[in-house]
């Protein structure tokens, strides 16, 4: 896969990105969902690209499973150490930036602007990709999707269990991203999977016409 | 150190001879094209990979019939039995062709070309009716031996690599790579074994090094690769005894299929595989059949041999009891090929660079991998393993009572965060109370209550707050802990 320049995303969050697949030498970021940060690598993931996990000691990897990531290729350091400085969170980044397709990441509190600036410049020149998991990373990436709401069905008073969750999905960024795009997202679909919430009323209506 | 002094018979046109069609001019095809033919038909013109109308073009009344390997598994059965009246030691390299180790049976008969002799005429007393006579070879590794009993020769013991060089290099079966030496100007074995070893390793691969060791007259593989593994003999019971090729086909499926696994599990491939058949009147036959390390073609080596001993004229009385597959000869997993800028293997190895770097900065224990374990909560069901220990293999993960369904939380707090719950409200870590609008569980477990110290009684509880988040609480007693969150 080192030759392309392109790494593909799942093809329901294609059109979140305006290259409708990960740019290698890229920085995304992802805020208010783990779940989307996953889904986010999980395409280049199955299909051989190795990735990374930085400074998540709380990610759950069984729903990282689910959502097609390949564990086996998805090795981690959950915790690094100080936030500059050899072995810190910076340097284990920019060492995994070096070897990885992609990196997932959750900056540190207080990171400073010159360290990202620094590692955006070391992910371009590696064609790595590098998603940001979270708050806190103070340069504007080029794609930054934000969960603006999260709705939860399955679930009533005493029964049930969490079965699905419409997401609504807001996508800006820097150039040909910054166009703002809204995408509404089973995620995950009560069958499994993530899939575009396709609206009922119009759905039925379009099938009337035809 | 020169490969195993090697016997091979090749009977000539196989297919055609198993099919009973020697005689007239006949071709046997597979796929639309011809893949043997009489000696009558070649002398019309008819060659392998013909199509049939280019085929029946040249040769008018040729007998066409399609290809059936198990059928030419069977009838090389009783081939295989006189070549296993010189040495047990017997080598099914594919029907048609079998090979054995000369070294014991050569003593004993007075040489190579006196043991040659003897199976040859043993072997042409056992061939179909009308069928060509076989022709036998002896050389160093069973590569050379091959060759030379296409051409009938005992080739001295040492000089099977000036025997190999004028062949091209197609003979070696690696069509892509053929193609590759040729454009490059390798046309002939001879030149490519005057190569450096590691030159040709470092371009072409395993699969170039390998051909490389053909081309010098060794064995395929070193010697210390040939290391028995761990057992990993697979067997099965036949209960009631089958005694149809179709029963014991099936069981011998699932057979092959688990060795596949273990073998995969393992990193290995196994390239020669011992079939077994305990019969009901305790009767036991074993037969040797070599492998290219592929599962399916294992499965449909075993299969033919049953057929072929299923269907003898003097075949055990009753059914199979026993199946057994005992992977032999095994080696190191190439995996996929490499492409030629690299490619899989080039990105592994650059990804284990990189977490050699982190461990050595930060701890062994830092750089970590999930893998799939039983177990009730989130937590439990990964474990994970520092990178580049090789995790032990994990008994298969079943079905686990008091589970949390899927989806799973994609966070999974690596310390519980202790929470307050009251009149249907949650305050997590001492924070501001939020209203549960909704609630499913108890998943209740009651873990370790054989012992007092670990004995655990928890309930599980899925619970989303008004502001619309999902968590996961755990119930211990009267504590409440957020184990996990949906985000």
């Amino acid at each position: 896969m080192a030759g392309e320049r392109l790494l593909p995303v799942l093809p329901v969050l294609e059109p979140l990105f305006p290259a409708r697949a990960l740019r290698r030498g890229s920085v995304v970021s992802v805020a208010g969902s783990t779940s989307l940060a996953l889904s986010v690598l999980a395409a280049a993931s199955a299909q051989g690209s190795w990735c990374a996990g930085v400074g998540l000691p709380s990610l759950g990897l069984a729903a990282a499973a689910e959502l097609g990531v390949a564990l086996e290729r998805f090795p981690l350091v959950p915790s690094p150490g100080r936030a500059s400085g050899a072995g810190g969170w910076g340097w284990v980044v920019a060492a995994l930036i070096d070897a990885f397709d992609v990196v997932l990441a959750r900056p540190p509190a207080h990171l400073k602007g010159p360290d990202a600036r620094r590692l955006t410049a070391r992910a371009r020149e590696r064609g790595a990709v590098l998603v940001l998991s979270g708050a806190g990373w103070p340069e504007p990436a080029e794609v930054q999707l934000t969960v603006a709401s999260a709705v939860w069905e399955g679930v009533g008073q005493g029964h049930g269990r969490l079965r699905g969750r419409r997401v609504e999905v807001a996508a800006g960024g820097r150039g040909a991203a910054a166009r703002e795009r809204r995408l509404s997202l089973w995620l995950p679909h009560p069958d499994g999977g993530i899939r575009e919430v396709v609206d009922e009323r119009r759905a039925h209506a379009r099938r009337v016409v035809s | 150190m020169s490969g195993v002094r090697t016997l091979v018979v090749w009977c000539p046109d196989w297919p055609v001879a198993a099919a009973g069609l020697c005689s007239p001019p006949a071709a046997v095809l597979a796929g639309g094209r011809v893949v043997a033919c009489s000696a009558v038909a070649r002398a019309e013109g008819v060659a392998r990979g013909l199509r049939r109308r280019q085929a029946e073009a040249r040769c008018p009344g040729l007998v066409v019939v399609d290809h059936d390997p198990a059928a030419d598994a069977r009838a090389f059965e009783p081939v295989v039995v006189v070549v296993e009246s010189f040495t047990p030691e017997v080598e099914i390299v594919r029907p048609g062709v079998c090979a054995v180790a000369t070294r014991g049976p050569s003593r004993y008969f007075g040489g190579d070309d006196a043991l040659a002799t003897r199976v040859a005429m043993a072997v042409d007393s056992a061939l179909p009716k009308g069928a060509p006579a076989c022709r036998v070879g002896v050389a160093d590794g069973p590569f050379a031996a091959e060759r030379a009993a296409r051409q009938g020769l005992v080739v001295p013991a040492g000089s099977s690599a000036a025997f190999l060089a004028g062949f091209p290099v197609a003979t070696l079966g690696d069509d892509e790579l053929a193609d590759l030496l040729v454009r490059l100007g390798i046309r002939t074995l001879g030149q490519l074994a005057s190569l450096p070893a590691p030159s040709v390793l470092a371009r072409f691969g395993p699969a170039g090094g390998a051909a490389h060791r053909l081309a010098r007259g060794l064995d395929e593989r070193p010697l210390a690769s040939r290391i028995p593994p761990v057992d990993l003999t697979v067997a099965a019971e036949l209960d009631p005894p089958a005694d149809r090729v179709e029963t014991a086909a099936f069981v011998a499926k699932g057979l092959a299929d688990r060795l596949h696994d273990a073998l995969i599990a393992q990193g290995l491939t196994a390239t020669r595989v011992l079939v077994e058949a305990e019969w009901e009147h305790g009767d036991r036959l074993g037969r040797r059949w070599r492998l290219d390390g592929n599962g399916g073609r294992m499965a449909e080596r075993v299969r033919w041999q049953l057929d072929g001993w299923m269907s003898a004229a003097n075949r055990p009385s009753g059914g199979i009891t026993l199946l057994r597959l005992v992977p032999e000869e095994v080696r190191p997993d190439d995996g996929r090929q490499l492409g030629f800028w690299g490619g899989d293997r080039a990105a592994a190895e650059r990804v284990a660079r990189a977490l050699a770097r982190v461990q050595g900065m930060l701890g062994p224990d830092a750089v970590v991998i999930a893998v799939p374990a039983g177990g009730r909560s989130p937590a439990e069901q990964v474990r994970l393993v520092p990178w580049g220990e090789r995790p032990a293999v994990d008994a298969p993960v079943r079905p686990w009572p008091g589970r949390i369904p899927a989806p799973s939380p994609a966070t999974v707090h690596s310390v519980p965060i202790p929470a307050e719950v009251v009149d249907a409200r949650l305050s997590v870590a001492g924070g501001a109370w939020s209203a549960v609008a909704a609630w499913a569980g108890p998943w209740p477990v009651d873990e370790h209550w054989w012992d007092d110290a670990a004995h655990r009684r928890r309930a599980r509880w899925q619970v989303i707050t008004a502001e619309g988040t999902a968590h996961l609480l755990s119930q211990l007693d009267d504590r409440w802990e957020v184990e996990a969150t949906y985000d």
